[in-house]
């Protein structure tokens, strides 16, 4: 794996800090109504420099709507938001992407009509340092921009073996690769933490243990924290260090992987209740 | 890669337009062109100033927008008014650029004032909200002593010849084309493809849906000063819906997004009436025929494949990819 150099963190210990001074993200007591009804509510959750943390919970649970939540795709009706120390209530979407959040989605969001190379570019947008008017005349600093972005550009795809699809619609890629240049494509705004929703949908289980290969190789080259929302227990179990499980927009548990498979409210949240208590169903 | 490949579509573009005022210049200079033709080539050139500006907003960016040939108004009303008032003071060197200049910006302005409040809004009702708009300044300008109300505003210096819109194609061709191709565009044409995604790549949604509806209103405005200062009078009623109409036809004929699709367009649109005076009581019906089978041809799988097949792009591709061949071998 060779170490992309665009991204200019310090090296922190793959081990996470989970202490809140060196916190990426902290969100406290955050909740949200849609008119009477609470979708999200009391949600606090740290998230370390270069943690993978999984959010899981049933159909319903809230969990894409806490990521709508932390991107401020909605604006909470209660609680705050730090990222990396900064606030970011009141702010916009494309605000809070600047502080260091981006994020894939649960349905496909490419622009599709565009080449992979220029997702991936758009993607680079507040990367690229060039004026509206350089930008109308082309003059050469513009050029000079225009070439450096290309060469992050295929950097950040030879990471990904996609450097030869630069040129093909992002539209006629197979899904796994859409997938993929989704969050090559939320990697090239220099994000601190990646919010991934739902990676392996629709994958098969190689598809998927190869997205594990990925996502731990994703934590290691940029140095960055990622949460995911999965509904694959082998994925989440498999990679995420610390997990947190929502329910009727609450969380009903936090912890290690091995932590939440016993956790007899987890178990409870997904298959009910029930009079023998399985241990091991969370992880089916 | 991508961008030898534009580039050389952009060379089409200009090369396309280039030859097109070659061929006509020399035409017109032997005295080929008649009297009626020569008149035709100034509206024209507006219609492809119009066409390819209103393509920034609808091809590019997406949105539907209706009211176009209002901001052209404002556009031709300040630039005739400045050329009235300065008639006497400056040289027509200096004046007329000024005279569109200040046209292209009176418009800009107007579509920052309308673009804030409107561009929150989306698809069908933004197209009735920007209809209403086109409505409203035309009947404003009827009901101003200044603008010569209902009669007209008489009195314009006629200083639009086919030269100079020419030139002004090409600066409007140069601006845009560029624009496009820049971050500012890329960012345009992703709010278009993904308005969402686009927010989370960090993108200022109303920043840019705002620069690409000021910088369309801005040569909708130099538009209108050519065509202000094309004919002796001026009168608001010529700006009404059925322009702005006009003007989405042929953003659509062209193609949404293609920038030579849109002068293409904009120059058989203009031509195709006059070219059907012949039919007399049945020009406007044959017009309307007309305009129907080529839309509904355009869309057809099988033309497009033909078209593709006949276009440059197609060959260029072909010789570019032999020719890496022979880099590889």
């Amino acid at each position: 794996m060779n170490q992309v150099k665009m991204v200019p963190y310090p090296s922190h210990s793959i081990i996470p800090e989970r202490d809140e001074g060196h916190a990426v993200l902290q969100a406290r007591e955050l909740g949200i109504d849609f008119g009477g009804l609470t979708a999200v509510d009391d949600f606090t959750l740290t998230i370390g420099r270069t943690e993978i943390a999984g959010l899981i919970g049933p159909n319903g649970a809230g969990k894409t709507t806490v990521f709508n939540l932390l991107t401020n795709v909605y604006q909470p009706t209660r609680g705050s938001i730090l990222i990396d120390g900064k606030n970011t209530v009141g702010k916009s979407t494309y605000q809070v992407n600047k502080l260091g959040v981006a994020r894939t989605f649960q349905n496909i969001r490419l622009f599709a009509n565009m080449s992979v190379l220029d997702n991936v570019k758009t993607g680079l947008h507040n990367g690229i340092q060039t004026s509206l008017l350089s930008s109308v005349l082309h003059t050469p600093g513009f050029k000079k921009a225009e070439k450096e972005a290309n060469e992050r550009v295929m950097e950040l795809l030879d990471v990904f073996h996609m450097g030869y699809m630069a040129n093909y619609p992002a539209g006629s890629l197979p899904y796994g690769a859409q997938r993929r240049l989704e969050i090559v494509r939320a990697l090239a705004t220099q994000p601190k933490i990646l919010l991934l929703d739902e990676p392996a949908a629709g994958m098969n289980p190689s598809e998927t243990a190869e997205l594990m290969e990925t996502i731990h190789q994703i934590r290691d080259t940029f140095q960055i924290a990622i949460m995911l929302i999965e509904h694959d227990m082998n994925l989440v179990m498999g990679i995420c260090e610390g997990i947190c499980v929502l329910n009727y927009g609450k969380i009903i548990a936090k912890g290690t992987p091995d932590e939440i498979k016993n956790n007899p409210l987890v178990i409870e949240a997904y298959l009910g209740k029930g009079k023998g208590g399985n241990t091991n169903a969370a992880s089916e | 890669m991508q961008s030898k490949k534009t580039v050389v579509s952009k060379m089409i573009t200009y090369g396309m337009v280039i030859l097109a005022f070659v061929i006509v210049f020399a035409l017109d200079q032997s005295g080929l062109i008649s009297r009626h033709m020569r008149s035709m080539l100034v509206p024209i050139g507006i219609n492809i100033i119009l066409a390819v500006s209103l393509n920034l907003t609808v091809g590019f960016l997406g949105e539907l927008t209706l009211g176009h040939a209002g901001f052209m108004s404002v556009g031709a009303y300040a630039g005739c008014l400045f050329s009235i008032y300065t008639a006497d003071l400056l040289p027509l060197a200096a004046r007329f650029p000024l005279a569109m200049l200040l046209g292209g910006i009176v418009a800009a302005v107007f579509g920052i004032i309308i673009g804030v409040p409107v561009l929150r809004l989306k698809g069908d009702y933004l197209a009735i909200v920007t209809l209403a708009f086109g409505e409203i300044i035309r009947s404003v300008i009827i009901n101003l002593n200044f603008t010569g109300g209902a009669s007209g505003l008489k009195g314009t210096p006629q200083d639009s010849t086919y030269p100079i819109t020419f030139v002004v194609i090409l600066i409007m061709l140069f601006v845009i084309m560029n624009l496009v191709e820049s971050k500012h565009g890329r960012a345009i044409t992703a709010i278009r493809d993904n308005r969402i995604a686009a927010e989370a790549c960090g993108i200022n949604i109303t920043y840019y849906k705002l620069l690409a509806f000021v910088v369309a209103a801005f040569f909708a405005g130099v538009a209108g000063v050519l065509f202000g200062h094309n004919y002796s009078i001026l009168t608001a009623g010529t700006f009404d819906y059925n322009m702005s109409i006009e003007i989405l036809v042929m953003v659509v004929l062209g193609g949404m997004g293609s920038i030579r699709g849109s002068i293409i367009a904009a120059t058989v649109i203009t031509i195709l009436p006059e070219a059907l005076r012949f039919l007399e009581d049945y020009r406007m019906l044959i017009y309307a025929v007309v305009l129907i089978i080529v839309m509904i041809v355009n869309a057809s799988p099988r033309f497009t494949g033909m078209r593709d097949f006949l276009s440059p792009k197609t060959w260029i591709a072909i010789l570019t990819k032999k020719n890496n061949g022979k880099e590889a071998a």
